[in-house]
């Protein structure tokens, strides 16, 4: 589980991109890149484009220009039109801003269904839970309790999600995508709605999973503070265009996102 | 439990002889990735003696000590049996201390090696390090987020052991040799009493004190390997050491870790219990979740429950002591355990137990008889650290509310004339660590200890304890004043979290009141009264109205009693935070430290005597990552209703 954290080579690669929506350019030539083990935030004022991006690496829009690539066994490797289905074999998982889990399930069973691309035995054997079904449901079970571990959510393995708090509903949702074993992870907007507490306990997961699991995060957030204290490098979008891209200390300092953030007298 | 004291003399010894005798049978369960895995005796023994051997290579001596951080996990019981192995001494410390509060143990018993439960403690034994300069072992159990610390005083608990198994192998005679030379008068262990003034002590327990009163206890209640306990009270007090590893080690039973503290409830129910500990707070946290959730049931649920629990009020207790009842009540009863009482242990994971034992503090009448009434043997026990435990139990059939019990064979018990009460027993402590003067003041020549305690035999010769001798102050006209006593009857609403009395010298009493958040929350919401936090509900005047009314009916049952109708509340205000350790306002054990939040709420005290409507405060608070803050609020003051002495009189 422990591999070593130094920032790598270059694992995804978004170049030229622009996808519209009839008249609406949601995305205007954004170009940027995501190193091996690092996290990489996306911020922008509401309407810039930052879910859009996210939804273009994930496979649920196709860009009309422009390429992305993904390291794939050692080499990268472009990405055409590929479905979520794809880009999640390929090794990306996301979470959502207004989470996707199943209300009625308990936690277990929601961060189970994030294991779902990885069982391979057929429905029947699964269904009467026979031979390597029985075995493989073993394995997958450990590895979701590694989870609950991991974000210490053993007190509520049985509890039926809707009636859990937001914040541990959020954590379930990030319990989900990393039971895909992912090698990059969307987060968008992971602290959305959260309170002072939970901020900070997302934030120490995030940055656990980030060191422990050596998986590289590419986070939306609004919250500034959180974007400038956890993240390596920060892209910034501004509608639809990159306005900014370097460390947080570089785009703090970048009068193009000060004038984005806080609006210019034309 | 058929067993040489004389040969068996100390723990490693004992652990020899149940992986002799029941080698396969459960010593240690503890929940890993949601299945209950368990230690056998035996592989509790064969983990004791890799890590002896690694602690022995890395030069841990006999005599010496080793710090152990952290919560109820198997390696860090094993620990507490690998230095006794070799003869150092165990000092198991509150794993919710502060950095801060963890150095002082660490300087005053030299400690060089320490065994740390995760990240969290080993940050705070890294923190005082500059401060500890003897401290030069730290053995962590579980590795998490420890990966990338540098320091070369930190180690593995696997790495320990792999060198322990490497130091047995060139050394084979070596550990057996050193279980062998252990004696039962040498140190067992080392507690440090939480202490309501200055440093903690170091309380010196020898493996005969321990082992004795575990087995007299463990004999009374006739406990054997079948037997089962949760271990979920913090390890470094008595309170849960003696029943998760004194006890285990002479019976043979099993105890089970539960993997975190928010998952008690379930894994008592997944366990099943047979023997069980719980300070009154904890029971009444239960029977708070308990009243709430049944609040929340339908309406033919609630009237059932409501009924059978008036049955079981009436006559659930006496059923349990063996006393006569009438055939239709017992019939009823039945009828109420299928379909009430039965559920509801089950639902508290009680529905094995039986033996349980409640202690650390007065427990209310009501609360106490709940338990009772539904069919859980629900006991008083009366001890401290310095007594290893058991001095009082009350025995079956001989339960009362308000007693501690009679004194447990082989403990001899005086009452001074002012009331404090002495225990000469085989179970006393050898001595307060390096601190001569405090243990000439608690032990006498004669041998008999002082134990501060305030009290009286009952008719029937059980023990009746009051208050602490040094706390029972006087009224300025010179009556009695007894402020845990007002605290402990205030206390006993559900509603009153704590209380602090003042009175002692005064001419009234008055007090501070911290609500329980959860049961006045819940009240609340059930009022439509919106509110934010703590801060906001202690401000409010409906809750006001509703803590004044709680010490109205304390006032009505002082004022029946002649020596105490004097100490009725005239004044009172409720606090704007909740006392917690972290600022000293409470022990470890939750005490109040009354003399310090005297002085520290001084303007309080001063406002409520001198007649004052609202005070102005401005408290710094400490939080769990160490940092401060400050809080400030207004506070009201309300007076509270009185009643007469003359009542007294009228109803006498």
């Amino acid at each position: 589980m422990s591999e070593g954290r130094g920032i790598g080579e270059v694992i995804l690669e978004v170049e030229g991109v622009s996808l519209s929506f009839g008249g609406v350019r949601a995305l205007n030539d954004v170009s940027f890149d995501v190193r091996e083990h690092e996290v990489r935030a996306i911020i922008g004022p509401n309407g810039a484009g930052k879910s859009s991006m996210l939804n273009v690496i994930n496979g649920v829009y196709h860009p009309q220009q422009g390429t992305i690539r993904m390291k794939m066994d050692g080499a990268l490797r472009e990405f055409h039109d590929m479905d979520p289905h794809e880009v999640a074999l390929a090794g990306i998982a996301r979470t959502f801003q207004n989470l996707a889990l199943f209300k009625g399930m308990s936690v277990l069973d929601n961060i189970m269904t994030g294991r779902n691309l990885r069982m391979h035995t057929n429905l029947l054997l699964q269904a009467l839970h026979f031979g390597p079904a029985a075995k493989e449901e073993i394995a997958h079970r450990e590895a979701v309790e590694l989870i609950i571990d991991f974000l210490e959510i053993q007190a509520y393995r049985k509890t039926p999600v809707g009636r859990l708090p937001y914040g541990l509903q959020k954590r379930v949702d990030l319990g989900r995508a990393l039971a895909m074993d992912p090698n990059v992870l969307l987060l968008d907007e992971p602290m959305a709605g959260m309170n002072v507490e939970e901020k900070q306990d997302m934030c120490r997961f995030i940055l656990d999973v980030n060191d422990q699991m050596g998986t590289t995060i590419v986070l939306i957030e609004h919250d500034m503070s959180v974007v400038m204290d956890i993240s390596d490098r920060v892209v910034v979008l501004d509608y639809g265009k990159k306005i900014g891209d370097g460390t947080p200390q570089e785009v703090r300092g970048n009068q193009a996102v000060i004038d984005a953030y806080l609006g210019v007298s034309h | 439990m058929a067993f040489d004291i004389d040969k068996l003399d100390t723990f490693p010894k004992l652990l020899a002889h149940h992986a002799q005798v029941r080698g396969s049978l459960p010593a240690i369960r503890e929940k890993a990735l949601g299945v209950w895995q368990t230690w056998a005796w035996g592989r509790l023994a064969d983990e004791v003696r890799a890590l002896a051997c690694g602690l022995a290579a890395h030069g841990l001596t006999r005599g010496a000590h080793l710090a152990i951080v952290g919560d109820n996990r198997p390696r860090l019981y094993a620990a507490m049996c690998a230095a006794q192995c070799l003869g150092a001494i165990p000092v198991p410390l509150y794993q919710d201390a502060a950095a801060a509060e963890m150095a002082f143990p660490i300087q005053n018993a030299d400690i060089g090696f320490a065994v740390a439960e995760d990240q969290e403690q080993v940050d705070k034994l890294l923190e005082i390090l500059p401060q500890c300069p003897l401290l030069k072992h730290i053995y962590f159990d579980d590795p998490r987020g420890l990966r990338n610390y540098a320091q070369d005083a930190l180690m593995s608990y696997e790495r320990l052991q792999e060198a322990g198994r490497e130091f047995d192998a060139k050394n084979p005679g070596f550990f057996d040799a050193e279980v062998a030379r252990g004696k039962g008068a040498d140190t067992a262990a080392m507690f440090f009493t939480s202490g309501t003034t200055g440093h903690p002590k170091g309380v010196v327990l020898t493996n005969t004190a321990l082992i004795d009163r575990a087995a007299a206890a463990a004999k009374m209640e006739g406990l054997g390997d079948s037997d089962v306990v949760m271990a979920y009270l913090p390890p470094a007090w008595i309170g849960q050491n003696i029943f998760s590893y004194a006890q285990p080690f002479v019976t043979g039973y099993c105890i089970c870790c539960p993997e975190s503290a928010e998952t008690i409830i379930a894994d008592m129910r997944e366990i099943g219990p047979t023997y069980y500990f719980a300070p009154p707070r904890v029971l009444e946290a239960l029977l708070t979740t308990v009243s709430i959730r049944m609040e929340d049931a339908g309406a033919f649920k609630r009237r059932m429950y409501a009924y059978f629990m008036d049955v079981a009020r009436r006559v659930g207790a006496k059923i349990l002591d063996g006393s006569a009842v009438s055939t239709a009540d017992r019939l009823l009863y039945a009828l109420g355990d299928v379909l009430v009482y039965g559920p509801l242990r089950n639902v508290l994971g009680m529905s094995r137990v039986r033996v349980a034992y409640t202690a650390g503090e007065a427990i209310g009448p009501d609360l106490f008889v709940f338990y009772r009434s539904i069919g859980i043997n629900l006991k008083q026990l009366y001890g401290s650290t310095e007594t290893s435990v058991f001095v009082c139990i009350q025995p079956n059939g001989q339960v009362k509310s308000d007693t501690v019990g009679p004194a447990v064979p082989g403990v001899e018990l005086k009452f001074t004339p002012q009331r404090e009460l002495l225990i000469r027993s085989p179970g006393l402590f050898k001595e307060y660590y390096k601190n001569p003067e405090a243990t000439a003041e608690a032990k006498d020549a004669e041998g008999w200890f002082h134990t501060g305690d305030a009290g009286y035999f009952d008719p029937d010769g059980h023990v009746k304890i009051i208050d602490r001798v040094k706390d029972v102050g006087r009224l300025s006209d010179a009556t009695l004043f007894a402020p845990k006593y007002i605290e402990n009857k205030l206390k006993f609403f559900p509603y009153v979290k704590e209380a602090v009395a003042f009175g002692d010298g005064r001419d009234r009493v008055c007090v501070f009141i911290n609500f329980d958040m959860e049961a006045v929350g819940n009240w609340a919401e059930r009022r439509n009264l919106p509110y934010s936090g703590y801060v906001d509900l202690a401000s409010r005047d409906e809750v006001y109205a509703l803590v004044g009314e709680c010490i109205e009916k304390v006032n009505l049952d002082l004022s029946q009693d002649p020596e105490l109708a004097n100490s009725q509340v005239h004044r009172f205000l409720v606090l704007h935070k909740e006392l917690d350790a972290d600022d000293g306002e409470l022990t470890r054990t939750r005490k109040v430290r009354r003399g310090y939040i005297g002085e520290r709420y001084q303007p309080l005290v001063t406002a409520l005597y001198e007649g004052l409507r609202t005070v102005h405060v401005e408290a710094q608070v400490k939080y769990e990552d160490g940092r401060t803050g400050s809080i400030s609020a207004d506070l009201k003051i309300r007076d509270a209703k009185t009643f007469p002495a003359a009542a007294a009189k009228r109803a006498a």
